[in-house]
C-alpha cells in the first residue's frame, strides 16, 4: 500500500517536470525558428547557412537546455512506469504549449483547435487513472 | 512547403516513436531507478549509455528532433506540437506489441480521445 503509494507520487513528481519543461522548450525553439524563417530547402548548399544560422540562436539552445531536463526526467520515469502510461499522462503538455503558444508567441488559435486540445486533455485524465505498471519486474 | 511540413510532421510522430520504444526498452534492461543522488543519476546513465537500444532510440529521437526545427520553421508551435499527439496510437500499440505492456481498454478509451483531439486541432487549422 505504502509502496504503491510512493511509486505513484515518485512518478507523479517527475511527470509534473516533463509538463513544465517539454512545452517550454518547445515554444523557445518555435521562438528560435521563427527568427530563422521558413527555411529554402531547395538547394541543399543553403543547408549549412541554415544549419549555422540554428545553431547560432540563443533561443535555439535555451529550447534544447529545456527540452534536455524534460529528457531526464523522462528516462529516470520510464525506468518503472509503463511507457504506454508515461506519454499520454504527459500529454497535459499539449495545453501548456497551446497556452503558452497563445500569450507568448502570440499566436492565433482558432476555437476548434482549442476544442482538440480540450479533447486531448479530457482523454489524458481518462488515462491518468490506470495504474502505472502492468509488467511484471523482479 | 506543404510536402516539407508533411514529411517533417511523418519524421517526428514516427521516428519520435519508435525512439522513445527504444529508449524505454534500454531503461528497463536497467531496472527501477530508486536513488535519486547525483552520483547515482550519472551511474544510470552511463550504465545505460552502454545498452544498444539506447542509441538506436537515441538516434531515431535526433532524426524526430531535426524534423521538429523543420516543421517549426514553417508552422505555428500550437499546430505542430498537438499534431504530433498521433504518436500516442502508435506509441500506446508499440508499448503492447514491442514492450508487452497489458493496455486496458481505459487507456485504450484514452488514447481514442487524444486522436480525437488532434482531429479536430487540424480540422481547426487556419
Amino acid at each position: 500500500m505504502t509502496s504503491s503509494q510512493g511509486l505513484h507520487l515518485k512518478t507523479y513528481v517527475l511527470i509534473l517536470f516533463i509538463i513544465l519543461f517539454a512545452p517550454l522548450g518547445n515554444v523557445l525553439l518555435s521562438k528560435g525558428m521563427k527568427n530563422v524563417g521558413a527555411v529554402a530547402w531547395q538547394n541543399p548548399e543553403s543547408l549549412g547557412h541554415i544549419f549555422v544560422q540554428v545553431f547560432t540562436s540563443p533561443y535555439v539552445w535555451l529550447g534544447i537546455g529545456s527540452l534536455l531536463l524534460f529528457f531526464i526526467a523522462y528516462l529516470l520515469v520510464l525506468s518503472w512506469a509503463d511507457y504506454s502510461f508515461v506519454q499520454p499522462a504527459s500529454a497535459t503538455s499539449y495545453a501548456v504549449v497551446a497556452l503558452l503558444g497563445h500569450f507568448a508567441l502570440k499566436e492565433t488559435i482558432s476555437p476548434m483547435r482549442w476544442l482538440g486540445v480540450l479533447v486531448i486533455c479530457s482523454g489524458v485524465l481518462v488515462v491518468g487513472n490506470t495504474h502505472p505498471r502492468t509488467t511484471e519486474h523482479k | 512547403m506543404i510536402i516539407w511540413e508533411t514529411i517533417f510532421l511523418f519524421l517526428i510522430v514516427i521516428a519520435g516513436t519508435f525512439g522513445e520504444l527504444c529508449v524505454t526498452r534500454a531503461m528497463k534492461t536497467i531496472g527501477e531507478v530508486k536513488d535519486f543522488r547525483p552520483s547515482a543519476l550519472v551511474r544510470v546513465m552511463l550504465r545505460a549509455i552502454q545498452v544498444p537500444w539506447m542509441w538506436l532510440g537515441v538516434s531515431l529521437m535526433a532524426i524526430a528532433f531535426f524534423a521538429l526545427l523543420g516543421a517549426l520553421s514553417l508552422e505555428n508551435v500550437s499546430f505542430v506540437v498537438p499534431v504530433t499527439a498521433l504518436s500516442y496510437a502508435a506509441g500506446t500499440l508499440g508499448g503492447e506489441i514491442f514492450l508487452g505492456e497489458k493496455v486496458s481498454r481505459r487507456r485504450w478509451a484514452g488514447v481514442l480521445l487524444v486522436c480525437v483531439g488532434v482531429t479536430l486541432v487540424f480540422v481547426g487549422r487556419k
